[in-house]
């Protein structure tokens, strides 16, 4: 006799139902579709799928379904070709807004409601753009060592004590100008408290040695090891959370912005076709600086002449005119709160610009005294490059500077003003910029690829084709070796088809294309436990045991080579996914998840089958398992 | 049925076999060495369409002529469709002016190369715009690579010594570096583009090859375990016999899905399929000759496959 006890049964049937549900939005395909997000991630003006569809109607392309799907608007077409002109014309004509590519899933409302939803798609399956931006983590420690330098020398300057400092390398040195040994420790202990500890700890965060320089001492600090680490951890989370503010600002569905590996810094950006703006965007760091215009000397003879001021720096206004403006920065990019573009009463395009409370009360202090006066807004964007000193790749930054606007102050303001002279797209980037935050350290692209969404689609479909023709060939190979048998298999196969389906669905993992493949080869390995018991019970028929006997006995002393077999693919599978980027890993999920829920079907899962069909008769003459059984 | 797979004659047969395979494979590695694809090598990537099917000898000339001799050309999905590849060389600029500049460079040289294609044919137009990754993210993975395998082989080694001691470990290894080098040496003789999905499927190939050895080591122990007075030639042969049907079943499923993967998936994954293929079928032969003829010659014994001892867990209250 082979029964199970009916809870066994029962359960089967209860996972076999739900993962059947879990997999079933992923039957129903996608509508190409575009996706219309607010820029700077603010709600969806109210008139926005109107005015589309007045857009779209008048251009003469047909949509088949427009809806909200919060933050965005969402219009299905039939087909790839009015997606990509409908996106093209709903980019140029809706106003602060984007439209870019997407895939809308045609799951019924009912299993929404459940909310369930197809898997999601990597970048190579529903096209985009992808980047990895190098963060300079060297710069970071530079940032370190130059904070370092600056507060120690506010400490040594209210201590009235004169010892100028340098940065070499990786450390600071501090050489004192005075012998006096008193002076000396009273600047070590000055030292050691930049690194104050903030946590019990027996490794000094700061290394200080005695150096003389020129027969007068001097001090050399080293950051310690897990300083550094620190400071760099902190500069491309930073970097990271800031990337992330800028592209959630451009509008995007579902964009992926991860740290990879030890300073790299992962985006991909699904349905953006158009590598070039979201790059310059990206790696840009564009801020403003607010100074006041220097009316002591003249800026003509300063031009002329080429002599440097100490109060002021020299700059060319809008109108080719030279100006001296202040060095103090009456406010600066890091305190803008909140910023939108738009237009002055002339329509010029223009950033509204919010200050943090402590930008405005200097923006207050500084116009109530000034009104009548000018005020200078210098643009400033650093692009950075890289570049080989002495071997070693390091990333430098060309900063370009120049003053958009020069006016007069016509009335005293605080922190909510117009800025002006800027073009339109730069008025739409810089307002972005503004908002996300600045980079911590400057990121370089060292990657870029974009795939097309025909090529997404082609992929989706040929993917579909490969599953379905090889899980054929396996059934039909199957049925024709085992008979009955393989119509366990093969119902077992079925299940752990739905099963991968259902997890991959649930999961936050994206399929891609070698997820697919991966499918494909578990749909093949799968039977090797079915095949594995099956010839095993052969062999105990061929014993000369009898079928009921054999099915226990089949089963059982597979197990053992099932287990062995499937933990050695799930070990290579598991290195897979730690040491893969992307898409491998895709495959490594698909991969690892389809032997665990393989070796649930194929064992209990035919288990319960055999039961079911053969357990229950108590003269069970033959088994239908091929082979001259 | 009952072949005698651990005779004399036979096993020289199948270690000549072997052997010629495996050092061809080293040669080519060694002298020739992988195509590596753009994952690895880093470069520029560009998809050009035109309207009749494309001559690829006249785009070479005319990209030879325009100064870019290195560059790969091939046709891509349609006749009309043809994948232009160039080394990180190909971008003009010096290696060591830096990431930021090879970017502008690389975008400027697909509209160069653009310019010159359409000078040839006017129907040239760029299908998307050009791949690009830098030279440093093609080491990274290099490395990353290789450190999987490592640690992929590591970690099964650990296992197999574990469940079976370490004289099947050691046949298990060697018969999956059999695996292995014949794979490579596969896309190395033949010139295949060996790119990141390539990667993953060794890695596949790697579980394969140890799930087939696995399963006959697994068999042969039950036989030592119940064939007490056999020897151990006739202990192999017997776990070989008992699970060749077994083998040659999972191995032709397999391969029935891999070469539906391979006909249907697209040029995307026919690397990966290639790749799989061959290590399967190479990996189902060396299950039954390389693994088991390496326990052999290492003399595997019935107090090889004696439960490791467990004194410690018996003395427990």
């Amino acid at each position: 006799m082979n029964r199970y006890p009916n809870w066994v049964n029962w359960l089967l049937l209860i996972i076999v139902v739900a993962g059947t549900i879990v997999a079933l939005p992923n039957l129903y395909g996608d509508d190409p579709a575009v996706y219309i997000a607010r820029e700077g991630g603010q709600a969806l003006e109210e008139s926005v799928l109107p005015d589309a569809r007045g857009i779209l109607d008048e251009a003469g392309i047909a949509y088949i379904g427009t809806e909200i799907e919060a933050p965005a608007a969402v219009v299905r077409f039939g087909n790839v070709n009015d997606q990509l002109r409908a996106r093209d014309l709903l980019d140029d004509t809706i106003d602060n807004h984007s439209a870019s590519l997407t895939l809308a899933p045609r799951t019924p409302g009912w299993l929404r409601a459940l909310g369930l939803r197809p898997m999601s798609l990597g970048l190579d399956l529903q096209g985009g753009v992808h980047f990895v931006f190098q963060v300079d983590i060297e710069a970071a420690i530079q940032q370190l060592l130059q904070n370092y330098s600056e507060s120690l020398e506010g400490e040594l300057r209210d201590a009235d004590i004169r010892a100028p400092t340098s940065i070499e390398g990786r450390t600071l040195i501090v050489r004192l100008l005075s012998d006096d040994p008193a002076v000396a420790d009273q600047v070590e202990e000055m030292i050691g408290d930049l690194e104050a500890t903030t946590v019990l700890t027996t490794v000094p965060r700061l290394s200080i040695e005695r150096i003389e320089t020129e027969g007068r001492p001097g001090f050399r600090v080293t950051p310690s090891e897990v300083v550094i680490r620190e400071r760099q951890n902190f500069a491309i989370e930073q970097n990271t959370l800031t990337l992330r503010n800028r592209i959630n600002a451009l509008g995007v569905s579902e964009p992926i912005v991860q740290r990879q590996g030890l300073d790299q810094i992962l985006v991909q950006l699904p349905g953006v076709q158009d590598p070039d703006r979201a790059k310059r965007l990206l790696g840009a760091t564009a801020t403003l600086e607010f100074r006041a215009v220097y009316y002591d000397e003249n800026a003509y003879e300063i031009q002329r002449s080429g002599r440097q001021l100490v109060c002021c720096e020299l700059y060319i206004d809008p109108d080719g005119i030279p100006i001296l403006l202040r060095r103090a920065r009456i406010a600066t990019g890091d305190q803008v709160i909140d910023a939108t573009p738009g237009t002055d009463q002339y329509s010029r395009p223009a950033v509204n610009v919010t200050l943090n409370g402590q930008g405005g009360d200097a923006m207050f202090e500084f116009t109530s005294s000034s009104v009548g006066r000018n005020m200078a807004v210098v643009y400033r964007e650093e692009i950075p490059r890289t570049v080989t000193r002495d071997g070693v790749e390091v990333i430098e930054t060309d900063t370009s500077e120049r003053v958009i606007s020069n006016a007069q102050i016509q009335g005293v303001f605080s922190n909510n003003f117009q800025v002006t002279g800027l073009t339109a797209i730069e008025a739409r980037d810089l307002a972005l910029q503004l908002r996300a935050g600045a980079l911590a350290v400057p990121i370089v692209m060292v990657e870029q690829r974009t795939i097309g969404p025909s090529l997404g689609a082609d992929n989706i479909a040929k993917g579909r084709l490969a599953v379905v023709v090889g899980f054929l060939l396996v059934v039909a190979f199957m049925l024709l070796y085992y008979r009955v048998f393989g119509m366990f298999a093969n119902a077992a196969l079925l299940m752990n088809l739905i099963l991968l389906v259902a997890l991959m669905s649930l999961l936050p993992t994206a399929l891609t294309l070698p997820g697919i493949a991966g499918i494909v080869l578990t749909l093949g390995m799968a039977v090797d436990a079915n095949v594995l018991i099956n010839e095993r019970i052969r062999e105990e028929l061929r014993n000369g045991n009898t079928p009921q006997a054999s099915i226990n006995a089949g089963y059982e002393k597979a197990f053992s080579s099932i287990a062995d077999a499937n933990l050695t693919t799930l070990i290579a599978s598991a290195v897979l996914f730690v040491y893969g980027t992307g898409p491998i890993r895709g495959f490594a999920v698909t991969l690892s998840l389809g032997i665990i829920t393989s070796m649930f079907t194929a064992i209990v899962g035919t288990r319960v089958l055999a039961n079911l069909v053969y357990g229950r008769q108590k003269v069970l003459k033959r088994l239908s398992i091929g082979g001259g059984n | 049925m009952n072949l005698d797979f651990m005779g004399r004659r036979r096993l020289i047969i199948a270690m000549s076999i072997s052997a010629v395979f495996v050092l061809i494979s080293l040669a080519s590695l060694i002298f020739r060495g992988l195509e590596l694809g753009l994952d690895f090598t880093g470069g520029v990537v560009m998809e050009v369409g035109f309207d009749e099917p494309a001559d690829l000898e006249q785009i070479r000339s005319t990209l030879a002529a325009a100064g870019y001799e290195g560059a790969t050309v091939q046709n891509f999905g349609a006749a009309t469709e043809v994948l232009i590849r160039l080394q990180p060389e190909a971008l003009g600029v010096a290696e060591d002016v830096g990431a930021a500049a090879q970017v502008e460079a690389a975008g400027t040289l697909a509209t160069t190369i653009i310019a010159r294609l359409q000078e040839m044919d006017p129907s040239a137009a760029e299908r998307r715009p050009a791949d690009y990754v830098g030279p440093q993210i093609g080491d990274e993975l290099v490395e990353q690579g290789g450190q999987a395998m490592l640690y992929a082989i590591l970690g099964i080694f650990v296992y197999v010594v574990v469940r079976f001691r370490w004289k099947f470990a050691v046949g298990a290894i060697v018969a999956l570096f059999h695996d292995l080098i014949i794979t490579f040496g596969f896309f190395s003789v033949l010139r295949l583009e060996f790119d990141l999905t390539v990667l993953a499927a060794m890695l596949a190939v790697i579980g394969y090859s140890l799930n087939d050895t696995v399963v006959v080591f697994d068999r042969i122990r039950e036989n030592f375990r119940l064939m007490r007075r056999g020897t151990a030639e006739a202990i192999v042969n017997a776990a070989i016999n008992q699970t060749l049907t077994r083998t040659v079943v999972t191995g032709v499923t397999t391969l029935l899905v891999l070469f539906a993967l391979y006909f249907l998936g697209g040029t995307t994954l026919a690397g990966f399929s290639i790749a799989l293929i061959v290590g399967i079928i190479v990996g189902t032969y060396s299950s039954i000759y390389v693994a088991s003829a390496a326990a052999l010659f290492l003399n595997v014994s019935t107090t090889d496959m004696l439960p490791p001892k467990r004194e410690a867990v018996d003395d427990m209250p």
